[in-house]
């Protein structure tokens, strides 16, 4: 037990390293990532005088929000069907194709298909985009989770008289809870930093720019101190919300 | 005990097989039409007569040899990504049921922050004076520092990087749910830890496994921007390739036609994986 | 349309989504490199013309046409692209005229500017800035000034590991076709497996292929010379004056970047006036001291402080003198051959 906790400290070190690294050069002084030219806060105040970089990452954060909620409910629904349903090589190879399908092929053929069909793009169609990929990682990962799921619960309790609809939120969602919310998890990651798909489904102009688009756009300029210091806001809020979410629901989470 | 009724499953799954039709399907037959044509002299598409010359071109040695060597990287990457996620993704459950989601979270928020800013946070720590080559001198372990940067391990330093929590998030949930009961009675038996692990446990989650590996080698092969940055351009994945295709040959048919060759191959590798977990269930179930 | 009402279904849940693109009426939407324009253009052009500017980014041109190819352009009015894109856009019909009666301005470009090989007299681009691509090394760290690309393709013990050339493969191309003595838009099948073969032995000798922080790898001193275009070099001279640019004694291309307006554009006018606004020499003047690239805006050069050109020596490379220089042209057919050798670098070990 206690190797397997020294393992995920460490495995916890590798993953926040670069974060590390990103965090300290938000305070440099120098532009430069390869001299330290003192501490200094001075990158934040640029960084809250640039409303391009904090409208992008507002514009990320609605676009990932969005793409998590919807895909996350229609890959659960989707990974319970299935589930059930009578296998089909068809289906399986449909569901496993958002995941395999290069970005800039989806991201070409989208922005093809909405022009096509005279569709406004904006963050509407950016949504949109990524529920596609999203939905099948949700579906696989709750998927997984039902591969040892016990139907007969499912069974015993409309046996009991309860209602279909009272079976799913009674008994097998607190069951499969945390697969959906690792589905989720998952699905938010890969949309607020997606760059290509968003990049070709935006529309033109600030309005629809993502993070991911600016930040490609600036990198001529190598990665600045200010794009540094927007990333230690980022895991800075996220780590705020975390810890409050932790005090509020202290033990009572879905499944545990 | 599939009580539901078929019409019940059909509607479960409705909503989300009409997302993935309308915008999937449709737009990717768009793009997948093209293979069969020629690239128009200034890049657009020659509609004239059909060929199939896209087609046999992706099997040159060369564009197979690309497919290999990246899948050779994948590989690599989704092995050393489960070594290190499925640990780390067991001692996660083991911890008190509060904490779990918030160390479930803390594995994933470094990915929240921007994947270009991560990898040059990377080539910082790995450059010839950076931080990991400068403490290797200073313990004393080399007088001169190692070329770390723009090497083949270094991209797969940064697909493990980028794909171990998704390997935690998907082994997670597979061994949330894990009856302990099974390991007791294993345990209880006589089984050692490493015997219950590798004939319980272990079979138990596979399928968390395998939708992990899944993930990183799918979103290995496809990475265009690693490759890039910590590879200093020298190595090519197959998402490098097609997206050339696409944007610098502006060769849409022939990026279509590497695409469909690229899915070809993941799906039988799917299938092949299908039936081999089927197999080694049925063996589990007689033994 | 009944595929339209499907989607719009199926997005039902996404009604609420903030944000659309809002209507176009008096607004320009461009989309440039960011940090190629002087940060408050925007502004400067609302205060000056009544109309609200929105700027887009692009990183790379290659996105850019990606995406302009897939939509037809549709929501931009001003693109800025290197030329080779600009003529393919035009030969694909996605580029509006340029009606030089509603752009005085042009008036103010070197009659050079008026010559240029991919579009003579400007007729669907207006050239924005130009210059050349060569060498940008440290004086202070290499043993001797280089003066020939064969310096970076055969490069000396020093320089092994510590050189970089351009990722874009029209520019990593062209370094071995000047090498050689060929033209920069060489396509015959017999020359461009010649220079593959080169390329794939100077790959074993290269730290990295990179088109976007070279200068700042000079900087550090983890590269010692690398294939650059003159503007990033200057980037790199800012931060450490001992960095040097040398145009190889085989010559350079000559690269152009310009303003295109998008055929698909609902406000031609606006754009047209757009560009007027960034042609006049007062603006000339400003975009140069801004992004430190030259430009092709005579009256706007003339006025430019000329300490610049002493900081930045490539600065002051005449017209007469770039356009000795061959420009990269849109391949047409021979683009095939020409990307199948470029795979075929890439993947040799």
């Amino acid at each position: 037990m206690r190797a397997l906790n020294g393992w995920l400290i460490a495995v916890y070190g590798f993953l926040y390293l670069p974060i590390a690294v990103l965090m300290v050069l938000s305070f440099n002084r120098s532009g430069m990532p390869t001299a330290w030219g003192g501490f200094s806060l001075e990158w934040y105040g640029k960084l809250a005088q640039n409303p391009k970089i904090i409208g992008a990452a507002w514009n990320s954060l609605v676009v990932a929000i969005w793409a998590t909620a919807i895909s996350t409910v229609l890959g659960t629904l989707l990974a319970l069907g299935v589930e059930r349903a009578r296998r089909s090589a068809a289906r399986e190879a449909l569901l496993f194709a958002p995941m395999i399908i290069p970005d800039i092929v989806l991201a070409i053929a989208l922005l093809s298909f909405f022009t096509l069909i005279k569709f406004t793009l904006g963050l509407r169609s950016i949504v949109m985009a990524h529920v596609v990929f999203n939905l099948a990682f949700v579906c696989a990962v709750v998927r997984a989770r039902l591969k040892s799921y016990d139907w007969s619960l499912n069974e015993a309790s409309r046996d009991l008289g309860a209602s279909a609809a009272a079976t799913f939120f009674r008994i097998t969602l607190p069951l499969i809870g945390p697969s959906v919310l690792a589905g989720g998890l998952l699905a938010f990651t890969l949309s607020i930093d997606e760059f290509i798909i968003a990049y070709f489904t935006a529309g033109a102009g600030q309005s629809s720019t993502t993070l991911p688009m600016q930040i490609y756009a600036m990198i001529r300029f190598g990665v600045t101190p200010e794009i540094n210091a927007m990333a230690t806001v980022v895991m800075g809020l996220s780590f705020v919300m975390i810890l409050a979410a932790q005090r509020l629901n202290r033990g009572r989470l879905p499944g545990t | 005990m599939r009580m539901i009724s078929r019409s019940a499953t059909w509607l479960l799954m409705l909503p989300g097989l009409l997302w993935l039709g309308l915008l999937m399907v449709v737009p990717c037959l768009l793009i997948f039409v093209l293979i069969f044509f020629e690239r128009g002299i200034y890049g657009g598409i020659d509609w004239g007569a059909p060929t199939l010359e896209n087609v046999t071109r992706v099997f040159d040695p060369l564009y197979l040899s690309i497919f290999l060597d990246s899948a050779v990287i994948a590989a690599v990457s989704t092995l050393a990504a489960l070594l290190i996620g499925y640990p780390a993704a067991y001692a996660i459950v083991k911890a008190p049921p509060s904490r779990q989601t918030a160390l479930l979270f803390l594995a994933i928020l470094p990915f929240w922050t921007n994947y270009l800013i991560r990898t040059y946070a990377w080539i910082v720590l790995l450059n010839p004076a950076g931080l990991i080559n400068s403490l290797l001198i200073w313990l004393g372990l080399r007088s001169e520092p190692l070329t770390l940067l723009y090497t083949k391990p270094a991209v797969v330093l940064g697909l493990v990087y980028s794909y171990t929590p998704f390997v935690i998030l998907a082994i997670y949930s597979a061994l949330q749910r894990l009856d302990p009961s099974y390991a007791e009675a294993s345990r209880d038996l006589g089984a050692g830890a490493a015997q219950t692990f590798l004939r319980i446990t272990l079979p138990l989650t596979a399928p968390g496994v395998a939708a992990g590996a899944v993930f990183v080698f799918v979103l290995s092969v496809g990475n265009f921007v690693t490759p890039d940055l910590l590879g200093g351009g020298k190595f090519q994945m197959v998402g490098n390739l097609i997206y050339d295709q696409f944007l610098s040959a502006r060769d849409w048919p022939f990026g279509a036609a590497l695409s469909a060759l690229l899915i070809g191959l993941m799906l039988l590798l799917l299938f092949a994986q299908a039936i081999a977990t089927l197999r080694a269930r049925g063996e589990h179930a007689r033994a | 349309m009944t595929f339209k009402t499907l989607l719009s279904l199926a997005a039902g849940a996404l009604m609420l989504a903030a944000g659309s693109t809002a209507a176009f009426a008096e607004k320009l939407v461009i989309s440039n490199w960011d940090g190629y324009m002087p940060k408050d253009m925007a502004e400067k052009f609302k205060a000056a013309t009544g109309i609200d500017l929105e700027i887009a980014v692009h990183a790379t041109n290659e996105e850019i046409m990606g995406k302009v190819t897939a939509s037809g352009g549709e929501g931009y009015d001003v693109l800025f692209v290197s030329s080779p894109f600009a003529e393919a856009l035009n030969n694909l019909g996605l580029l509006a005229p340029i009606d030089h009666s509603k752009i005085p301005n042009l008036a103010n470009l070197y009659p050079e500017a008026n010559e240029l090989k991919h579009d003579p007299g400007n007729t669907f681009s207006v050239p924005y800035t130009w210059g050349t691509t060569g060498l940008c090394y440290r004086s202070d760290l290499v043993k001797a000034a280089p003066t020939s690309w064969n310096g970076l393709l055969t490069p000396t013990d020093d320089l092994k590991g510590k050189i970089t050339m351009l990722s874009t493969d029209r520019w990593l191309m062209a370094a071995g076709f000047l090498a050689n003595g060929l033209s920069v838009n060489t396509t015959d099948q017999a020359s461009l497996d010649k220079v593959r073969d080169q390329l794939i032995a100077a790959k074993r000798n290269l730290l990295a292929y990179d088109d976007t922080t070279f200068y700042s790898k000079l900087v550090s001193g983890e590269a010692l010379m690398v294939q650059a275009w003159d503007g990033w070099c200057n980037y790199g001279i800012t931060d450490k004056p001992e960095i040097k640019y040398v145009i190889p004694k085989e010559g350079s291309d000559l690269w152009v970047d310009t303003m295109v307006i998008a055929k698909a554009s609902k406000n031609p006018e606006a754009a047209a006036k757009f560009i007027d606004f960034v042609m006049n020499a007062e603006n000339g003047k400003w975009v140069v001291e801004n992004i430190m690239y030259k430009s092709p805006n005579k009256a706007g050069m003339e006025t430019v402080d000329k300490a610049l050109f002493e900081k930045y020596p490539n600065m002051a490379i005449t017209p007469a003198e770039l356009l000795k220089y061959e420009q990269l042209r849109d391949l047409g057919n021979g683009m095939k051959a020409f990307s199948k050798t470029v795979s075929e670098v890439m993947a040799a070990k």
